[in-house]
């Protein structure tokens, strides 16, 4: 054990498929968290059922909803098991919790807020504007999370050499 | 059959296996830590099961019982910790292997018999588990089982034992803590307790706008959500329970080159 600890690249790319999912899995569940706390029950904007609600829509929300609660905590244990196998690779995982974070909102803001008509960002108000903030935060996290992404690919292949350690 | 009587029925057939479970756990935790060669029973499995028998006996003996017949948010109240939190408590005492632990080989050798009978397998199965839970559920809610359940006295005391029994089933179907004939996989168990999880969430939303026969629309309202957010609660543990026992199952790190 070093005091400056090496940093293992050889692990990491052995684990950036699982690092990037660690970060795509916690992203989106982390993201349907706070809509469900800062919207739903802190701003009290979203409504728990909308009157226009359709079967589709119930079906489709309530499928995300239970997927988010295994992505937020699988991702987590996922992390843990990176962290023990030394290979947890942060610029990935960052990349891949933009990603995830992201396509949730996304998804959120155009497929179930629109097609399926779930429910609104807010009632009583001129919608234009909060679909337009929503839904391009969403698309600057994706693009950020693949920039980020793409720039860890670059640290590995120029200092990705593999430096083996005599004991 | 009277209410006030009918009280007296349930409390005495409810109350009296509840008390022979805390009983029984207590004999076999007695014998189990008889036997040198057998690593102490964890104390907190003790309390796992007092708590897991307790929270589901307050579901269908005294006051909770009495006022769930009357209001359908105490009746969801009720149902959490009958079909959910109740289980999982119990699960977690692991009365199979305390059983195995406290009984003479010859009848511990007919209970893995039993345990690995093709029935028992059909029950335990993750899918057969969910369907009788949640598929049991739906039929409650959205037919007239729900207003039948409270005329029909036999039919209170079964739904309420099928209530039980499917939780149990499913929270041991998805969950690895006592002994089973067949362990499905990890993303087997999390692909059928998405589903599984999803179901209750969905019929926690229709129930806030299609509220059974005869429950007025407040009542199903605050029962709805608490049916939501409470089997989140539940579900939450229940998803950390099964992923750490694939961190602890996934344990192999031979492959990782140390620095």
């Amino acid at each position: 054990m070093s005091v400056n600890r090496v940093i293992n690249w050889e692990n990491r790319k052995k684990n950036r498929t699982k690092n990037l999912w660690a970060g795509i899995l916690f992203g989106l569940g982390f993201v349907a968290f706070m809509d469900e706390t800062v919207f739903h029950q802190l701003l009290h904007w979203h409504k728990f059922y909308d009157k226009s609600t359709v079967a589709v829509g119930l079906v489709s929300d309530g499928l995300f909803h239970a997927f988010s609660w295994f992505a937020t905590v699988g991702g987590l244990f996922l992390v843990a098991d990176l962290h023990r196998r030394d290979a947890l690779w942060h610029k990935v995982f960052w990349g891949g919790k933009l990603m995830g974070g992201g396509a949730f909102q996304l998804y959120d803001g155009t497929v179930q807020h629109k097609v399926l008509q779930i429910h609104q960002i807010r009632y009583g108000v001129d919608i234009v504007p909060y679909d337009i903030v929503w839904n391009g935060t969403a698309v600057i996290m994706i693009v950020a999370g693949l920039l980020l992404v793409r720039s860890a690919g670059r640290d590995a292949r120029s200092e990705g050499q593999v430096k083996p350690h005599v004991a | 059959m009277s209410h006030d009587s009918m009280f007296t029925v349930t409390d005495w057939l409810f109350g009296v296996p509840a008390l022979l479970g805390i009983g029984l756990y207590l004999f076999g935790v007695y014998r189990s830590d008889r036997q040198e060669r057998l690593r102490r029973w964890p104390r907190i499995r003790i309390v796992w099961w007092g708590s897991g028998v307790l929270l589901s006996a307050s579901a269908l003996v005294g006051p909770l019982a009495a006022l769930s017949h009357e209001n359908f948010t105490w009746h969801m109240a009720g149902h959490l910790f009958l079909g959910m939190l109740g289980p999982l408590l119990l699960a977690l005492g692991a009365p199979v292997t305390l059983l195995f632990r406290a009984l003479p080989v010859r009848r511990a050798r007919q209970l893995s018999r039993l345990l690995r009978s093709r029935m028992a397998g059909f029950y335990i199965h993750p899918i057969t588990a969910s369907v009788l839970n949640i598929g049991g559920l739906w039929l409650l809610y959205t037919t007239g089982l729900f207003a039948a359940m409270h005329h029909h006295f036999w039919l209170y005391v079964l739904i309420h034992v099928h209530v039980f029994a499917a939780g149990y089933l499913f929270t041991v179907s998805i969950l690895s803590i006592d002994p089973v004939s067949r362990r499905f996989s990890y993303p087997y168990r999390t692909v059928v307790f998405i589903l599984t999880l999803a179901g209750h969430g969905i019929l926690s939303k229709f129930l806030y706008a299609y509220p059974p026969v005869g429950v007025p629309i407040e009542e199903s309202r605050a029962g709805a959500m608490l049916m939501y957010y409470g089997g989140d609660a539940v579900d939450l543990v229940m998803i950390v329970l099964l992923f750490r026992g694939w961190y602890l199952s996934a344990a192999n790190v031979r492959n990782q080159i140390l620095t």
